[in-house]
């Protein structure tokens, strides 16, 4: 899974004949079942830890920074994932029930192709990725991460949005009872975020479903995640199970959890504070006790990149 | 409960109990036994002392309610160091948000304690504590008299403070500190009661 490259000359586009039809993909287990039985089937491939255990990708040196990485132990047991409770610790510590696969991803709204995907066809004619990315948390911390995916924008333009998609929303999957995080309201759930067209077609703009080699853990955000390193971490929605292109600005969830601390756009932005504390310097995560903090960089570091995408834009009052 | 056995052998045990955040921050940050203190330790060391510096002061403030409840006079003997260790982990919590985290930046320390609320109302609740441990001695207390009483009524606002700063500080789970405000309310609305049915 996950490691076939595109062949020369394939269009990025999914055939129609691709896609599993959706009662085709909700009756799998039956389907199986009724072929074992059948004797048709000699073994049953579900995909095993084993066959998850490692990616086959490439870096892309283009789009790495040469930083030190956050070591493989810090980026997975200090994690922002309220679905498993509010605690730093808590994602690594509470997530353990959380059942990644089998998943499957909806695309719905102003695109030619819709409908649900098992993840294994979504991502089926796309090679990998592997990414260091700068992350920046809205709390003043971050992290250097070294992520799998695909650039999202390939990923979007297979099912054709049409001329009214302007925005793209996603929404994190809601399973209280493999969540713990999620049976108190601390946020409304599901999560939901969402990015322009033009950020999501960016070709900064990760989906992810690794890091460090291996498959993304349940805390960094199982089993697809994305990865929008000039914007603040919480606009990188984990464990995605739908994808919308709409036409109006989706709404977000730490946007109604507290409006006029964190809007739409959350770039990174050493110049707009949050009102209870400054963005201007942050804590590199694994500097130890007496490492000092450093200056955020505006966009994180990728201005280059991105600064275009904002032009004429007040980013005071589209913070 | 005798005197003698308070001072000789709840006060100590209390005095050693008061040590224990701190020894463990301590034995965390040398990874004694193989422990750390986790992927951010400014963090979690600023976190610690933070919150046993309110827990303290929510503690203090239990005494007098806790005396009347239990009918326990020798509670009140216990007071003064448990409002002295607060003062201690308060400061500990600041002097590590000075240093460690901010590394002593002074335009960051300067703009942080004028420009945020909850930052502005943390530091004025430790300014108010120092002249309560100033005046926590015998001879200080003889000398202000009747004015110690009043002067230390400031342990009321200055937990109102406290709280509030937590409550301002967190994203979005605030239940830890609303179950502060909670007892908060108990303890300060235990005194306006009783005030009042004394009338």
């Amino acid at each position: 899974m996950l490691i076939k490259r595109p062949r020369p000359g394939d269009s990025a586009r999914i055939a129609p004949s691709e896609i599993t039809a959706e009662d085709v993909y909700f009756n799998r287990r039956k389907l199986l079942k009724a072929a074992l039985a059948l004797g048709a089937v000699g073994s049953v491939a579900t995909s095993t830890a084993s066959e998850r255990a490692t990616l086959r990708y490439t870096r892309n040196e283009r789009y790495s920074t040469d930083e030190d990485l956050t070591s493989f132990e810090d980026v997975t047991t200090y994690n922002n994932f309220y679905e498993f409770g509010s605690g730093k610790g808590d994602p690594a510590a509470r997530s353990h029930r959380f059942k990644p696969e089998p998943w499957s991803v909806t695309i719905s709204g102003h695109a030619n192709v819709t409908g649900t995907f098992a993840l294994e066809d979504l991502l089926k004619p796309h090679a990998l990725e592997e990414r260091i990315y700068r992350l920046r948390c809205v709390e003043a911390w971050s992290m250097v991460i070294p992520w799998i995916g695909i650039p999202l924008g390939t990923v979007l333009r297979r099912f054709e949005p049409t001329s009214k998609a302007k925005y793209v929303a996603f929404k994190t999957v809601h399973r209280p009872e493999e969540m713990p995080g999620q049976r108190g309201r601390v946020l409304p759930w599901p999560y939901v975020e969402g990015l322009r067209i033009d950020e999501a077609m960016h070709p900064l703009t990760l989906l992810a479903v690794g890091l460090y080699g291996k498959p993304l853990l349940n805390q960094n955000g199982a089993p697809l995640r994305l990865v929008v390193p000039w914007k603040y971490g919480f606009k990188s929605i984990k464990s995605i199970v739908e994808i919308r292109f709409t036409e109006r600005q989706p709404p977000t969830s730490w946007h109604l959890a507290a409006p006029h601390e964190y809007g739409f756009y959350a770039n990174v932005n050493p110049n707009v504070d949050h009102p209870r504390w400054s963005q201007a310097r942050e804590r590199r995560i694994g500097g130890g006790l007496f490492d000092s903090r450093r200056p955020t960089l505006m966009f994180n570091g990728y201005e280059k990149e991105v600064a275009s995408l904002y032009a004429g834009m007040d980013l005071r009052r589209f913070y | 409960m005798k005197p003698a056995v308070v001072r000789r052998v709840i006060k100590p045990a209390l005095f050693v109990a008061c040590l224990l955040p701190l020894l463990s921050i301590l034995w965390r940050a040398f990874e004694l036994g193989g422990s750390n203190l986790g992927a951010n330790p400014v963090e979690q060391v600023q976190d610690t002392f933070g919150q046993w510096g309110l827990r303290l002061l929510v503690t203090t403030l239990a005494i007098t309610p806790l005396r009347d409840w239990l009918n326990a006079p020798w509670l009140a003997m216990l007071r003064r160091m448990l409002g002295l260790f607060a003062f201690a982990y308060v400061s500990l919590h600041f002097l590590t948000w000075l240093v460690l985290d901010q590394g002593l930046h002074w335009p960051s320390i300067l703009a942080d304690i004028a420009k945020r609320p909850f930052i502005t109302i943390g530091f004025l609740a430790l300014l108010m504590l120092v002249p309560l441990a100033v005046t926590s001695t015998n001879a200080m207390m003889r000398r202000l008299g009747r004015r110690w009483k009043t002067l230390h009524r400031l342990i009321y606002p200055i937990c109102v403070l406290a709280v509030w700063h937590y409550y301002w500080q967190v994203k979005a789970d605030v239940r830890e500190p609303l179950v502060y405000a909670s007892l908060l309310g108990i303890l300060l609305g235990w005194r306006v009661w009783k005030r009042s049915s004394r009338l």
